[in-house]
């Protein structure tokens, strides 16, 4: 019995632990993600997908804004815009690397800002 | 006829003095499609909007589906006019008939229901073929027909609609809305119509169509607050409809229960109540959780010369829903709880068929959606029924993009169900058959639960050709009966049999639609249909009785562009019908037989519509102008107390040719 109270006692503490540092389970983020047409738009939510803890993940073609639900315990914004440029797509945060957007589609080669 | 045509006139002149209004308002509104087909929707769904409804002459749901290919709008039986609908060649008992999700259309209601909603309330109407969700119950087999009605958040503050035609029918829509805050908003709609003269264009002495008044009254309140995630709808409903039938000297107060004349009289009045709230999870739009509760009081009080039937039923329906996802949003599911009560006071002639059915249910539902070319439903449910025993509901849906503009899907599941023998086929009343149950064992008036399964395949492609839209389409479904309550007038002119299936029972069908653009707003669309519904009856296999083998539909629409908000609206629907298989009669005299099969015959329907301004149109349009009549629609008509009287077998319209004219009024 003395255990269980202590084993209680603990997972408690870890759980108030973990609430300290105050991670978002369900972080509202939008940025900013170049790219041009439909298949650009399945490309970004396939990558935004690919990242744990990201819940929603929708990108609109005409705003190029990015906007996730994320679990912040999960993963970071970081990791979110590393995703999204690895997939060859700069991102406001992360430019992807030359090689990345050199594989694109022809029809995805956005204008990439400078 | 005469007093007819005055009527119209008188009616068409009242109309004109309306039309002086002149109201200015500018507004742009984007051109809509009538019925959209998606690609990305894992069910063969399409939806209806309003401006699809507006083509049809009027009036009610019944017969709003006159010109889409999913669904085959028939002629239920001589004397009552009302329209039934078929959906992969089975009757609307097996499709799963809801209003805003609450099934609508069920039990009691059964051959009328859909005459009882009227089109002006309607906002739109989803066709889903084949087997459907598991979220709103177990019953549907061949399909889901959902209507949204409009809402009062976004309606205009009035709205009417007066409408008027050659076979005396007149009708008049009034809705009042009005934003009680900027939370609160609550709707009135006002519904009357009626047939006040008599027809009888076949001269056989009995009425083509029914007098009848109906009065429907609505009133719902929606609540929506953005920041707190609620919604709300809360419906209050009265509805009295008053049918008379029968031979044109049938006097309801002198004959009724005499033979003096043959009548009838179907008189239905109807009270709902329904609730809805929503909540949206705050920061988590895609977890939601929905509660819906539904009361309804629905009783038929009727004659057919001297069969008596009245029905009463008082149903209460409740169903929680839960919404959320599984890591993201490519997994969702949605889960919950269902329960129902219906009280049935049924009466058929002497005998007492009342009975208290009442059901519980769980279902839960996963969607996986890929984002891009896949997705798969797979929904199951339990449910307890006090009749139907505990059983369990799988249904299966997958959609697969194989290229651009093309859409495959695949779906399969299982329906039960309770016939409602009686309601469903109440217009065998209209005949001297003998009702026979010929099962005992069951317990649902001695018969069997009804199962079946559905499986389809469909296949979509849009393209262009010479640089215009066109879009090409197949569907091929097949439902298998397990059991069935077969309704057998294959054996005697003289009998309808009820019985449990013995052997096979299965209805194939087969759609290809075709669709173009044939130059800038002028818009084709055809559909092909072919049926293979199979039933093995006591006396042999036979086709379904009143099923045509063959359909086709063709529908064309041009609308000029939109000049000052003026524009003009043309429509004409052309629907060809193969020969059907009638109900065995060959023991029958000869002067009192049909033949085995029913000619093949075309009904066409045109309009036409001025839009005046953004708030004033006027239609005026034809229904079966071609004048195509069923020659022979009542068997025995000069001795209707007689053995051989049978008016239940309508392969065709009755009335003739009808011209209709009305108009629309909203003030913004």
């Amino acid at each position: 019995m003395r255990n269980l109270i202590l084993i209680a006692m603990i997972t408690f503490l870890g759980f108030s632990a973990q609430a300290q540092t105050k991670k978002n389970k369900n972080l509202k983020y939008t940025t900013e993600v170049n790219g041009n047409c439909e298949q650009c738009k399945k490309r970004i939510e396939k990558a935004a997908y690919g990242v744990p803890g990201v819940k929603t993940a929708t990108w609109d073609i005409s705003s190029h804004q990015l906007a996730v639900i994320l679990n912040e315990e999960k993963s970071s914004t970081a990791d979110l815009n590393a995703a999204v440029a690895k997939a060859g797509h700069d991102t406001k945060e992360v430019k992807a690397t030359d090689v990345a957007y050199e594989n694109l589609h022809s029809c995805c080669k956005y204008e990439r800002e400078k | 006829m005469q007093k007819n045509i005055m009527l119209f006139v008188v009616f068409l002149l009242s109309v004109s003095a309306f039309s002086q209004e002149n109201l200015e308002e500018v507004k742009i509104t984007k051109k809509q499609k009538g019925i959209k087909k998606s690609y990305t929707l894992t069910s063969n769904t399409s939806l209806i909007t309003s401006k699809e409804l507006l083509k049809a002459a009027c009036c009610n749901l019944a017969e709003s589906f006159e010109t889409n290919p999913s669904i085959d709008v028939n002629f239920s039986d001589a004397l009552t006019g009302t329209k039934q609908i078929k959906m992969l060649g089975l009757t609307s008992p097996y499709l799963m008939i809801t209003e805003e999700n609450i099934p609508s259309v069920r039990g009691a209601s059964q051959a009328y229901g859909l005459s009882f909603t009227p089109g002006t309330w309607i906002e739109s109407v989803q066709i889903t073929k084949g087997a459907g969700s598991v979220i709103n119950g177990y019953e549907s087999i061949s399909g889901q027909i959902n209507t949204e009605l409009l809402k009062p958040l976004n309606d205009v503050p009035f709205f009417l609609n007066a409408y008027g035609s050659t076979d005396s029918r007149f009708e008049l829509n009034t809705h009042f809305n009005k934003k009680i805050s900027d939370k609160w908003a609550t709707s009135l709609f006002v519904h009357g119509n009626a047939r006040v003269a008599k027809n009888d264009m076949n001269n056989d002495g009995f009425l083509d169509n029914p007098l009848g008044k109906q009065i429907n009254v609505l009133n719902r309140y929606q609540y929506y607050d953005p920041e707190s995630g609620l919604v709300s709808f809360i419906n209050f409903r009265y509805m009295n409809d008053k049918k008379q039938t029968g031979e044109v000297d049938f006097d309801k107060d002198r004959d009724r229960g005499t033979t003096n004349h043959w009548g009838s009289e179907i008189n239905t009045e109807r009270f709902d109540v329904s609730t809805k709230i929503g909540y949206v999870f705050k920061d988590m739009p895609y977890q939601s959780i929905g509660f819906q509760n539904a009361f309804n009081s629905h009783k038929q009080d009727s004659y057919f010369g001297l069969n008596l039937y009245d029905i009463k039923q008082n149903s209460f329906y409740s169903n929680l829903i839960f919404n959320s996802i599984i890591n993201n949003t490519m997994h969702k599911f949605t889960t919950g709880l269902n329960f129902s009560y219906d009280q049935y006071q049924e009466f058929v002639n002497a005998n007492d068929y009342s009975r208290i059915d009442n059901s519980v249910g769980a279902f839960f539902e996963y969607t996986y959606d890929n984002t891009d070319n896949f997705s798969v439903i797979l929904g199951g449910r339990v449910d307890n029924h006090n009749r139907l025993g505990f059983f369990v509901t799988p249904r299966l849906h997958v959609r697969y993009n194989p290229w651009k503009n093309g859409v495959i899907r695949f779906s399969a599941g299982r329906g039960k169900r309770s016939a409602n023998i009686f309601a469903e086929n109440q217009q065998l009343f209209a005949s001297s058959r003998t009702f026979s149950i010929l099962d005992n064992n069951g317990k649902i008036y001695g018969l069997n639960p009804e199962i079946a399964w559905n499986y389809g395949i469909s296949f979509s492609q849009k393209f262009k050709i010479f640089n215009k839209n066109a879009e090409a389409g197949f569907d091929f479904y097949r439902t298998d009966f397990q059991n069935q309550a077969v309704v057998d007038i294959m054996q005697s002119p003289q009998d309808v049999l009820f019985y449990n299936l013995k052997g096979s029972s299965f209805a194939n069908s087969f759609q290809f639609e075709f669709n173009y653009e044939l130059i800038h707003n002028l818009n084709l669309r055809t559909a092909y249909k072919y049926y293979d519904i199979q039933t093995d009856y006591l006396r042999g296999t036979f086709q379904r009785p009143l099923q045509a083998k063959h359909r086709f539909l063709g529908n064309l629409e041009y609308e000029t562009t939109m000049n000052n908000d003026k524009q003009w609206k043309f429509d004409f629907t052309f629907n060809w019908s193969g020969k059907q298989q009638l109900p065995y009669t060959a023991s029958n005299p000869a002067a009192d037989q049909f033949p085995e099969f029913s000619p093949s015959y075309a009904v066409m329907n045109a309009q036409v519509t001025r839009v005046f301004s953004s708030v004033f149109e006027v239609y005026v349009g034809g229904e079966n102008i071609g004048n195509y009549k069923q020659q022979k629609a009542i068997l025995g008509a000069n001795d209707p107390f007689g053995p051989n009287f049978d008016a239940s077998v309508a392969y065709a319209p009755i009335f003739g040719q009808m011209y209709y004219a009305g108009l629309r009024f909203k003030i913004k």
